[in-house]
């Protein structure tokens, strides 16, 4: 009897089709503008505004992507935008680790005061600090650079804090029965620490990688030429030029959304749980 | 490109606050998007979070499609609800039309990026589409981590479903909250991309945002000081508002540990 008594674990049926639904609507209006940016992408000028709305275009005028891809050079784009992504990735990964590793294992004068203020940094946004960091790369004659494009992203006060809190959980002893054989820093950051955290080195990278994969308004400014343009930025210039073709428009949006919304839709679980996990959920 | 700097005391300040209609247009902007945009999306992933939790048919169908637009560049994503809001092409006024003419309703469809009012609204739609996935995954996780003895006690003392929410799940997940809430905050007072494309601030200033001010004024006049400025301004806004709230959450954020 008591059993019986047990816990309510799911909702009744009846309401359980109810939220289904809902979820059901609202994921249809989550994917309805890349259907619809799809479907568009593959329509003649003159089936773009037609009652009822068609979203199989027949035929599928695949001349679009064609032209896109002959007025536009996305290859560079993407180019541009892997080469930057991933070196950034890299050396902000890289860079977080060992300032992460300084502050989680290594004694020094000022070591959490210094830590205080790489957090405080946390509280600027970006934006703040464009107008110097601008003026800053331009001194450096780096304007159009891709040293602009990569090496202000790579100093990350976040990645270093969420580092810190990963490492921080392997236990001290590791480090000091290396230590005792001998072991340097470097060797036991390379050797124990960083393998041991891979994970969290992950999910940073993954985070990393898709931040500067979309980043726009840095880009914007410290690029002017075709030549350097990352993707996101080669798709505005697109959209100011031919703004009112949309099947054009719409073509050369699947063309720079498509690779990144493979990507995901394979490495999903990774990703969602990174967003999940990687965020500090308990303390701030 | 850009002159030689001149001291000029606090005079770019002084501008701001007296003569710059602008500012005071894109300040009200911002203003408008943080306090439309951050409870929506607060409560719209909340309920998102709740539904996801109880793993329902398709559940990790729907967690893909809701994230979907969050690993999208901002870029494109603008331009696709560029389109839907389009005046001519837009399948929103398309299907209103459609509705108007069926049922001969005495209403017109607005023309959703020309019209002041309903240009915040097209990029208040376009925030909210591209960023509840993110905020719902991170109440999602935040539900799981709720040890589940808690809700089994309360069925065994005979709380329902809308009490255990109130008295477990929400205090519980406090400390997402606010920490959801932070950065939604945040990332309000920085809205750019999604106006900057969708609209380009317009009609008239009508959606310009504060950061979208700051980029127009330095890199589109080139008037650094002032722009520089602004950007002050907007830091100020920030951590002001950021040391409330931080004082304000020992009122209402619960931590299992206790302060530490």
């Amino acid at each position: 009897m008591l059993l019986s008594f047990s816990i309510p674990k799911r909702f009744p049926p009846l309401w359980q089709l109810v939220i289904w639904m809902l979820l059901a609507v609202g994921g249809i209006f989550m994917i309805m503008p890349f259907a619809w940016t799809l479907s568009t992408s593959l329509k003649a000028p003159g089936q773009i505004f037609t009652y009822p709305i068609v979203w199989i275009p027949d035929p599928p005028v695949w001349e679009n992507y064609r032209q896109v891809i002959s007025i536009v050079p996305f290859g560079r784009f993407y180019v541009n935008s892997l080469f930057v992504a991933i070196c950034a990735t890299t050396l902000e990964v890289m860079i977080a680790s060992l300032a992460a590793f300084a502050f989680a294992r290594m004694r020094f004068w000022g070591r959490d005061q210094l830590f205080m203020l790489y957090l405080a940094t946390l509280m600027i946004p970006g934006q703040v600090t464009l107008i110097p960091s601008f003026l800053i790369i331009r001194a450096f004659g780096w304007y159009d650079t891709y040293q602009a494009l990569i090496v202000p992203g790579v100093f990350s006060a976040f990645g270093t804090f969420l580092l810190r809190q990963h490492f921080r959980t392997i236990p001290i002893e590791l480090d000091e029965a290396a230590q005792l054989d001998g072991a340097s820093s470097i060797w036991i950051w390379w050797r124990i620490i960083m393998p041991l955290s891979t994970p969290g080195l992950v999910t940073f990278a993954i985070f990393s990688f898709l931040g500067q994969w979309n980043s726009f308004l840095w880009p914007l400014i410290v690029t002017s030429s075709i030549e350097m343009r990352t993707l996101p930025l080669g798709l505005s210039m697109f959209q100011s030029q031919y703004g009112v073709q949309w099947n054009l428009l719409m073509a050369g949006t699947v063309i720079a959304l498509a690779p990144l919304l493979l990507i995901f839709l394979i490495g999903q679980r990774w990703i969602i749980r990174g967003t999940a996990s990687g965020i500090p959920v308990s303390r701030l | 490109m850009i002159g030689k700097p001149r001291f000029v005391g606090f005079d770019n300040y002084a501008a701001l606050f007296t003569r710059d209609i602008i500012f005071r247009e894109v300040s009200w902007n911002t203003l408008i998007f943080l306090v439309s945009i951050v409870p929506i999306q607060m409560a719209c992933s909340i309920m998102l979070a709740l539904a996801l939790n109880l793993r329902l048919r398709g559940n990790s169908v729907f967690r893909v499609v809701y994230y979907m637009p969050v690993i999208t560049t901002i870029v494109a994503a603008a331009i696709m609800f560029q389109f839907i809001f389009d005046r001519n092409y837009g399948i929103l006024s398309s299907v209103v039309w459609n509705l108007v003419e069926r049922w001969s309703i005495p209403i017109t469809p607005p023309d959703w990026l020309n019209h002041p009012g309903w240009a915040k609204v097209a990029v208040i739609i376009l925030t909210l589409w591209k960023n509840i996935g993110f905020s719902a995954i991170v109440f999602l996780a935040a539900l799981q981590s709720i040890p589940k003895e808690l809700y089994e006690a309360a069925a065994i003392d005979g709380a329902n479903v809308w009490h255990r929410f109130w008295t477990i799940t929400l205090p519980m997940i406090s400390s997402t909250t606010f920490f959801v809430f932070i950065i939604l905050c945040i990332g309000a007072f920085q809205l750019f991309g999604e106006s900057f494309i969708l609209t380009r601030g317009g009609p008239g200033y009508a959606t310009m945002t504060i950061v979208q001010y700051i980029y127009q004024s330095a890199f589109e006049f080139f008037r650094m000081g002032r722009a520089s400025a602004v950007a002050w301004v907007l830091f100020a806004a920030v951590f002001v508002f950021t040391i409330i709230q931080w004082h304000l959450q020992r009122r209402w954020v619960y931590y299992e540990t206790g302060e530490r």
